[in-house]
C-alpha cells in the first residue's frame, strides 16, 4: 500500500490491514508523521498538533508489530495511531491546554483515557491544538496559533477541538480524542467534514481531562467514519473509579449498532426550533436532503417542540463560566506552570498570583473567569447561576418529552459553515453563537453525534448533521449515523473528504520541524 | 438585574487573582455588558416551583474502600512546580511585611 493510501483509510479498514499482516504498523505511522510534516508547520500549514510524538509512536507501533509477528492476541485497534487533544494529560509529553501558562508542563499522570489506549497499544502521533482551556469555537483562542481549515486555510476549523478535527480531516491521523462541553468536538466536526461523538455525560472517563465546567465536559471520539468513531468509544469508554461521574455501564454494542444498518421504523424528531431562522441556507438544505434520505430509507420523521432550548445559550455562558471561574484558580503558579513575579512593589504570593495569571491566561478565559465570578458572587448567584440552573431543569424536560415521542432527535450541528480566520474573534457574542444547536445535549448530559451531511451551495464547505439520543442511548446515534452516512457517500460517490482541496505541502517553507 | 460597570470588573478581577490594567479593564467592561445583556432572559425563563439541577445525570454519593492507593509521589508532584524546597512547594511571601 502507498502511503497515500494509508493515511486516506479508515481506522476499521488500517485495522483489519494489520491483523491481516498487509502492512506494519511501523509503516502506517511513519505514513502519518510524514503527512503531518508535509502539511502541518509553516506559515500556511495546518497547525494541528502542538507537539508530535515521533519516538513513542514509532516505539509502540514496532513493539505491535514484534507482538503481531509472535501470534500474540491483540486489541483490534493496536498498531492504529490515534492523536490526542492537549486538554487531555499524557505522560511523556508536554500538556498545555491551549495555554501559556502551561506551557512546556509535563503531567505527572496519565488520563484513563490515554491508559486505555496505551492498553489498547494505539500509537499516539502527538496532541493537538485548541481553544485555550478549551474556550472557543474556532481554536483561534490558543496561545500557539490557531489550526486552520484543510477546506480552506483562511478558514476556522471549528473550537476548541480544531486541532483534532483538522489533523482527521487533513489526514493527519486516522482518529482522535476531542473533549465536548458545549459542542467542542461536534462544531469542529461540522466544519470539517469529519464525525465527533460527545458520549452520554459519564460514558466516558473525564479523569485526566484538564477540567473548564464539570457539569458539562465530556471526551468523545473524532474520526471520519461513524464506524471509527464506534470502535474508539468502545476502547475509551466504561467505568472509572478515578471519576465519581463515571457510570457504570459497559461500553459494548456500539460498534454492532454501526454495523446494524437498518433504520426502518424508527422515529426521527426534527427540533423545531434546531433549524430555520438564522441558519444558512446552505446548512438548510443539506439537513432537508438528509432528512429525506432516512425517510427513504423507512424512517418516519417528525417535527417535536423543544420550546426551552431559546434559553439554552444563555443558561450555559452562565454555568460554563462560573464553573470555569472555580476550576481555573488552581492556576496559581504554585503547584504548577508558569510563575510571574510583579515588575514592582512587594513580592507577596497574592501579587505573584495576580501577575501570573495576567500574563499566563489569554483574553477569553480571563472574560470567562470574571463573568464567572461575576455570576457567583453575593447577591447575583441567584438570578444568575440559580436561574441557570433552573434552565436546565427545563432542558432536560423538554428532551424527555421529546425522547417520548421519538427514537433519537436530528438538527444542523452548526447554523453556519466555516467562517473566516478574525471574521468574529472581537465578537464574543456572535462567536457563542456558533454553539446554539450543540449546547441543550452537555446541560441535559445526552449524547451527540455530528456527521458531514454535504457541501453548503453558497460556499463548498462542509454541512454538519447533528443526532441526539437519550442518556445512555449511544448506540442508537451510531446506527442512525452509520446509515445516513451510507447513504450519503453513495450520493456522493465516496466520502465528503475526496471532495476537499488537496494540501500543498508546507515543509520546504517550515523553519521549525515539529 | 444590574449592569455590569468598569468598578464591577476591577473589583471581580481581583477577587479572581488576575491583575489587569485600565485599558484592559475598560475594554473587558464593554464586552461583559453585552455578555450578561443576553444572558439576563435566563432569569425570566423559570418560575419557582422548577428545582435546579445540578448535573446532568444524577447520581448519589459515590464512595469507596479507604485505603490508601494511586497516589502521587512527592516527587512527582513536585515536578511542575516553579519552585520547591525540601520536598515542598515554594512560595512567595504569605504577608505582606511592612
Amino acid at each position: 500500500m502507498s502511503a497515500y493510501e494509508l493515511i486516506r483509510s479508515s481506522a476499521a479498514d488500517l485495522a483489519a490491514k494489520l491483523a491481516a499482516k498487509e502492512v506494519s504498523s511501523v509503516e502506517v505511522v511513519q505514513a502519518h508523521l510524514d503527512r503531518i510534516a508535509d502539511v502541518d508547520g509553516g506559515e500556511r500549514g495546518i497547525n494541528a498538533f502542538l507537539h508530535v510524538n515521533t519516538d513513542e509512536a514509532l516505539a509502540v507501533a514496532a513493539d505491535v508489530d514484534a507482538r503481531r509477528a509472535a501470534g500474540e492476541q491483540l486489541h483490534e485497534l493496536a498498531g492504529v495511531p490515534i492523536a490526542v487533544k492537549d486538554l487531555i494529560v499524557t505522560k511523556g509529553q508536554p500538556t498545555t491546554a491551549g495555554s501559556k501558562i502551561l506551557e512546556g508542563w509535563m503531567s505527572p499522570y496519565d488520563a484513563t483515557v490515554v491508559k486505555k489506549l496505551r492498553a489498547a497499544r494505539m500509537p499516539m502521533l502527538g496532541k493537538t491544538n485548541l481553544d485555550e482551556f478549551a474556550m472557543g469555537s474556532s481554536t483561534e483562542h490558543s496561545a500557539y496559533g490557531p489550526t486552520r481549515n484543510p477546506w480552506d486555510l483562511d478558514r476556522i476549523p471549528g473550537g476548541s477541538g480544531g486541532g483534532s478535527a483538522a489533523a482527521v480531516a487533513a489526514f493527519e491521523a486516522p482518529l482522535a480524542l476531542g473533549t465536548d462541553t458545549g459542542g467542542s468536538i461536534r462544531q469542529p466536526g461540522a466544519v470539517t467534514g469529519t464525525v465527533g461523538v460527545k458520549p452520554t455525560y459519564g460514558a466516558v472517563s473525564r479523569y485526566g481531562a484538564i477540567a473548564m465546567a464539570s457539569s458539562l465536559d465530556q471526551i468523545g471520539p473524532v474520526s471520519r467514519t461513524v464506524l471509527d468513531s464506534a470502535l474508539l468509544q468502545e476502547v475509551i469508554g466504561g467505568h472509572d473509579p478515578f471519576d465519581s461521574t463515571s457510570l457504570t455501564d459497559p461500553s459494548t454494542g456500539l460498534v454492532a449498532a454501526a454495523r446494524l444498518g437498518n433504520v426502518k421504523g424508527m422515529k426521527i424528531g426534527i427540533i423545531k426550533e434546531l433549524h430555520g431562522e438564522g441558519y444558512q441556507t446552505g446548512v438548510e438544505n443539506r439537513f432537508n436532503e438528509s432528512l429525506e434520505l432516512l425517510r427513504s430509507a423507512g424512517a418516519e420523521i417528525v417535527e417535536v417542540s423543544c420550546p426551552n432550548f431559546g434559553y439554552a445559550l444563555g443558561a450555559y455562558y452562565l454555568i460554563m463560566p462560573s464553573e470555569a471561574s472555580s476550576n481555573l484558580a488552581k492556576f496559581d503558579g504554585v503547584r504548577f506552570g508558569a510563575r510571574t513575579l510583579p515588575k514592582d512593589g512587594p513580592l507577596t504570593i497574592e501579587r505573584v498570583m495576580g501577575a501570573t495569571r495576567a500574563a499566563g491566561f489569554g483574553d477569553e478565559v480571563k472574560r470567562r473567569i470574571i463573568l464567572g465570578t461575576y455570576a457567583l458572587s453575593a447577591g447575583y448567584y441567584d438570578a444568575y447561576y440559580g436561574s441557570a440552573q433552573k434552565v436546565r431543569t427545563l432542558i432536560q424536560r423538554d428532551f424527555a418529552a421529546a425522547f417520548a415521542q421519538v427514537d433519537v432527535l436530528i438538527s444542523p450541528t452548526s447554523p453556519v459553515t466555516a467562517f473566516k480566520l478574525g471574521e468574529k474573534l472581537n465578537d464574543p457574542l456572535s462567536m457563542y453563537l456558533n454553539d446554539v444547536a450543540t449546547i441543550p445535549a452537555n446541560m441535559a448530559g445526552v449524547p451527540g453525534l455530528t456527521l458531514p451531511g454535504g457541501l453548503a451551495d453558497e460556499d463548498g464547505l462542509p454541512v454538519g448533521i447533528q443526532l441526539l439520543a437519550p442518556a445512555r442511548e449511544d448506540a442508537r446515534l451510531y446506527r442512525v449515523g452509520a446509515v445516513l452516512e451510507s447513504l450519503l457517500e453513495s450520493q456522493w460517490g465516496g466520502p465528503i473528504l475526496d471532495k476537499a482541496p488537496t494540501l500543498a505541502s508546507t515543509a520546504a517553507t517550515s523553519g521549525e520541524v515539529k | 438585574m444590574a449592569a455590569i460597570n468598569r468598578d464591577d470588573v476591577a473589583h471581580l478581577a481581583q477577587l479572581a487573582h488576575i491583575e489587569m490594567s485600565e485599558t484592559e479593564l475598560d475594554r473587558m467592561a464593554g464586552e461583559l455588558a453585552v455578555i450578561v445583556d443576553s444572558v439576563k432572559s435566563v432569569s425570566e425563563a423559570a418560575g419557582d416551583d422548577v428545582p435546579a439541577t445540578s448535573h446532568p445525570i444524577p447520581l448519589t454519593n459515590v464512595l469507596r474502600e479507604d485505603v490508601v492507593g494511586h497516589v502521587l509521589t512527592a516527587e512527582e508532584a513536585l515536578s511542575g512546580a516553579p519552585d520547591a524546597e525540601d520536598g515542598r512547594f515554594k512560595v512567595p511571601a504569605i504577608l505582606e511585611e511592612d
